[in-house]
This record gives structure tokens, C-alpha cells and sequence, in this order.
């Protein structure tokens, strides 16, 4: 496809990768937490103590808290693909819509600060 | 003009209170599940980041959290959380499956509907039991 051909009313609409990243990043994202649910699985059901030691003991190891946290920025990044696709599809008025998608980032953003907190506070 | 710039029909999502006059196939149950579990666990985000918290901050907050957690309203809440992962974690799983070209036709995307379903209600229905006391 030569590239002057796409301009003004030729103008492809569609085959651009339009959403392509997000698309791989929510997959991506997907299979990072299903590792995760794994790793947790077993971490605490194979320790076989379920008192605030064993539980505790668990996430106090850095390695633990690095996997825990990287899961929950992907859950954060996957649930913002997955809650702008639902604005999207219900939410038409484009001033209400941008308002939600704002709020989500930023609330997003406010809860990975928090996983932070709750993981690295002693 | 181009294909791509002309007038063509719209086929709009089903919007959310048109659900109940659609009769959907089982992967349409799916799906639509698989959008309500999401919101669902980002709308109660808050609560689950509070209960990671109460669990490790400190022993005392534990123990706080186990009398909290002993609630049969906040019981009844976990127990739709785990439905939702589950659901969420099967259906998921399926998706990741077919984006790979796998099952597409009608017939074994009907019978992994039905896996979908079987796995995600069963695994509930055991927190449920574990949840209320069964054992």
C-alpha cells in the first residue's frame, strides 16, 4: 500500500493497530495474575501455617513483595483497558465519558500508591 | 471514495438495559458475565486493598479483620468477589485460548462455555459451603 494513498477520503480506517497495544497489554496483564494466583496458591498452601505469622512471613519477603506489587500494577494497568472499553461502549456523551476516563486513571494511580504503602510499610 | 468512507450500517452494543430482551447463547452469558465480574471487582478494589492491609499491618489488625470478616453481610460480599475472579480467571482463560484460533467453531465454543460455567460455579458453591460453615 503506498503511503500517499491514505490521505483525505482514501484515509484506511481501519488495519492502523488502532487499540493493538492495549489489546496485548490486557493479555499480557492477564497472564502475569494468573501466574501470581499460582505462585500465591502454592506459597500458602504448601507453608501449611494460616496464622498472621505464616501469612505475614509470606509478604515479608522482598522477592514476594516486588512479584506482589508488579501484579497488582498489571491488574491496575488491565482493569483501566477494561473499564475505558466499558465508557466507551455505554457512555456517549464524549465530556461525561473523558471525565469517567480521568477518574480512573487518577483513582488507578492513588491505589497502586497504596499497594505500595500496605507492601513496604514495616 | 473509498470502501472505508462510505455509509455503512452501524451495528451498536447492546446497551445494558436492553440485556434481559436478548436471548443470548451460553458464550453471550459469558461474556457479558465476564464484563459484570470485572466492574465488580474494580468497584470493591477499595475493600480488597483493606483487607490485604488489615491482614498484614499488624497482628492486631489481623485478629480485627477475622471478626470483621466473620460478618455474614461481609461474607456474602467476599463470596460474590470470589465468583467474580473466578468467573473472571475462567473466562479469561478462554479468551486467551481462542485468541490463539482455537475452538472458534459453534459447537466447541458452546462446550467451552459450559466448561467455563461448570468450573467457575463449582469452585463458588465450595467457597460458599467453606464460607457459611459447611466444613
Amino acid at each position: 500500500m503506498a503511503v500517499n494513498n491514505n490521505i483525505g477520503p482514501n484515509r484506511l480506517a481501519v488495519g492502523a493497530h488502532y487499540g493493538l497495544k492495549d489489546w496485548l497489554a490486557q493479555r499480557v496483564t492477564a497472564i502475569v495474575m494468573a501466574i501470581y494466583t499460582v505462585i500465591l496458591l502454592v506459597a500458602f498452601f504448601s507453608a501449611g501455617n494460616f496464622s498472621y505469622e505464616g501469612w505475614a512471613g509470606m509478604f515479608a519477603r522482598q522477592w514476594f513483595k516486588i512479584a506482589t506489587f508488579i501484579t497488582l500494577v498489571g491488574l491496575f494497568y488491565h482493569a483501566w483497558v477494561g473499564i475505558r472499553d466499558i465508557w466507551m461502549d455505554y457512555v456517549k456523551p464524549v465530556s461525561i465519558r473523558l471525565t469517567l476516563q480521568a477518574a480512573t486513571i487518577l483513582w488507578l494511580i492513588g491505589c497502586a500508591g497504596w499497594a505500595a504503602q500496605i507492601l513496604w510499610r514495616a | 471514495m473509498s470502501e472505508a468512507t462510505k455509509k455503512r450500517p452501524q451495528f451498536r452494543n447492546i446497551h445494558i438495559f436492553q440485556i434481559a430482551g436478548y436471548r443470548l447463547p451460553l458464550a453471550g452469558f459469558i461474556s457479558i458475565l465476564h464484563r459484570v465480574s470485572g466492574a465488580l471487582m474494580f468497584l470493591l478494589l477499595p475493600l480488597v486493598l483493606y483487607l490485604l492491609e488489615l491482614s498484614l499491618h499488624s497482628e492486631d489488625s489481623f485478629a480485627y479483620l477475622k471478626g470483621f470478616a466473620s460478618n455474614w453481610f461481609v461474607k456474602l460480599i467476599v463470596l460474590a468477589l470470589s465468583w467474580a475472579f473466578l468467573h473472571h480467571f475462567c473466562a479469561g482463560i478462554r479468551h486467551l485460548v481462542m485468541d490463539y484460533h482455537i475452538g472458534l467453531d459453534k459447537d466447541s465454543a458452546r462446550k467451552s462455555a459450559i466448561s467455563v460455567f461448570a468450573v467457575s460455579l463449582t469452585l463458588s458453591a465450595f467457597v460458599a459451603i467453606k464460607l457459611f460453615g459447611g466444613f
